[in-house]
């Protein structure tokens, strides 16, 4: 397949004339919006990729008055610090992709969902907020946004236990369905949407989709804001046109001796070396909300991923028994194996535990965790081993 | 200890009574006195009028609301992946060094209470630690000294 090689974008941190692309969605009818955010072929930017024109179909679709726009801040994927530097820099745009978003579905109402661990922000981001309520009375448009804050808990940013702890709640993940769209925030029809999504959207209104889809590929269109850390000497944020492989994106951010790439953070996939050239960063490859770590040939494997199991065996909530459980023998696994206290053929069970962690689960954390383990233990088994 | 007074009754005013002030409430009395009291907690029960247990039940969900006595400033060292590659065993020590407590304790005097914590979002500037609500990056063993002196006046 060919691929785009690594272009640098901007698009996000661009600053715009927010008056005037609100004044321009509002003069569209809903359809009008919703099919230009179709037609971008707009993907989710927190990580989970559900098409952002869909979620705003649905939730327009639904007959109830009472309706929310939320914006998922909770950014607390290993790795990812992008979604603050969006706030912090163009707060304005997260507020107008709101607005839009409320617009296009009905609601008049919207919530940000800020983790505790950047309350820092809260002045500055309240200044703008006040700017933009502001903007939006000028404009005559009734539309409004209250923060709430985390405090500490990686699963928030699970849709429906955000949803749980806004309410009052301890973070624990509904069931689905019923999703979001049809019963979310206080029952209420809900799009949640990542902090990026919603500035990416404003940037298809204000340029068109035509424009948009001109960036990426067919199955990952536009450009992606990528939090870069780890063996690398330039690490920070950058934003990339999606399409790139590993092995471009290594070329650019490695120290010459990058030997793996995390993509997608904790829950997400590890790339060896060997498979940097033929794996595409997106969704017909490996898919990224952002957190791109790289490690060079000093690391150990293993630490890496008792570091992520001890991360996930902490963060998970414990309602559901194949995650709570699930985290904690797949670290003790992984720490009897090294010692020697069990044959390394234990591994294979544990692939087998991460498997059934996958498919029995209750929500993304536990699904997710069996993608680093798998990936780290099938391609760094010696390193777990000895 | 501190005195629970007419704290919750000011913050249920200000935050209502239903359900969803509750975290608000709880966030509130945790930036004010580091932690949350039995005696809070239900108070907060009888103002909003639901169980102790339930406050207690979502309180203890959440990290950042202790209800163990924490010391006036609360510094989390941050042990995720990358922060832990860039020498956040360095900072951790440094820290129980001139704190002279271990992680998870609290100072005598009140001042200080030590503690890890999950992935903060700086790893591009690790490592990294917030005391209270403050992040401070690229730290090193001797900056990070400079920081924690900052607090002790």
């Amino acid at each position: 397949m060919k691929n785009k090689g690594l272009t640098k974008v901007d698009l996000i941190f661009d600053s715009i004339d927010i008056m005037k692309v609100m004044k321009k969605a509002f003069e569209m009818t809903s359809d009008e919006i919703i099919e230009q955010i179709l037609a971008s072929g707009l993907k989710g930017r927190g990580g989970a990729g559900f098409p952002t024109g869909l979620k705003w179909k649905y939730t327009a679709a639904e007959k109830d008055p009472e309706k929310y726009i939320v914006c998922n801040a909770d950014e607390g994927e290993p790795g990812t610090f992008k979604d603050r530097e969006i706030l912090d820099r163009v707060a304005s745009k997260v507020y107008a992709g709101m607005a839009i978003a409320g617009k296009a579905m009905g609601a008049s109402k919207g919530f940000i969902y800020l983790r505790g661990e950047y309350r820092f922000l809260l002045p500055q981001l309240f200044i703008e907020l006040h700017k933009f309520h502001k903007l939006i009375n000028e404009i005559g448009y009734d539309f409004s946004i209250e923060y709430r804050m985390g405090s500490g808990a990686y699963i928030c940013g699970e849709e429906s236990a955000l949803f749980e702890s806004i309410e009052g709640f301890r973070g624990e993940p509904r069931n689905k369905p019923p999703y979001p769209t049809v019963s979310g925030l206080f029952s209420k029809p809900t799009s949640i949407n990542n902090v990026e999504t919603l500035v990416t959207a404003v940037m298809i209104i204000e340029k068109g989709p035509q424009e948009y889809v001109k960036l990426g590929t067919k199955d990952s269109r536009g450009s992606k804001v990528f939090s870069i850390s780890g063996d690398t000497p330039i690490p920070g944020i950058f934003e990339l046109e999606l399409g790139m492989t590993v092995q471009e994106f290594v070329n650019e951010f490695g120290d010459g001796d990058t030997k793996a790439v995390q993509v997608g953070g904790a829950s997400g996939f590890c790339v060896p070396r060997k498979k940097f050239g033929e794996t595409i960063i997106g969704f017909e490859g490996v898919p990224t909300g952002g957190s791109m770590k790289l490690f060079n040939s000093s690391r150990s494997m293993y630490n890496v991923l008792h570091n992520y199991l001890d991360f996930f065996a902490e963060e998970s909530c414990g309602q559901c028994t194949p995650c709570r459980v699930g985290c904690q023998q797949l670290l003790k696994g992984i720490e009897k194996v090294k010692k020697g206290d069990s044959k390394s053929t234990y591994l294979n069970e544990l692939v087998k535990l991460a498997d059934t962690m996958k498919v029995a689960s209750k929500c993304g954390l536990g699904q997710s965790v069996g993608n680093a383990f798998k990936s780290i233990v099938e391609n760094f088994r010696e390193e777990i081993i000895y | 200890m501190y005195n629970t007074g007419n704290m919750v009754k000011e913050l249920a005013e200000k935050h209502g009574r239903k359900r969803e002030s509750l975290m608000p409430i709880l966030q509130d009395i945790v930036r004010k006195h580091n932690y949350l009291t039995d005696d809070a907690m239900v108070a907060i029960a009888s103002e909003l009028d639901i169980s102790a247990a339930e406050v207690y039940g979502t309180a203890s969900f959440y990290t950042f609301l202790d209800t163990e006595e924490r010391g006036k400033n609360i510094i989390r060292v941050c042990k995720t992946i990358t922060c832990s590659m860039k020498g956040k065993n360095d900072i951790l020590s440094t820290l129980e060094d001139i704190l002279k407590i271990k992680v998870g304790e609290t100072t005598p005097d009140k001042m200080f209470t030590l503690l890890e914590t999950n992935c903060i979002g700086w790893c591009h500037k690790a490592p990294a630690i917030l005391i209270n609500d403050m992040p401070y990056t690229d730290l090193t063993p001797e900056t990070v000294i400079d920081v924690v002196k900052g607090y002790m006046r």
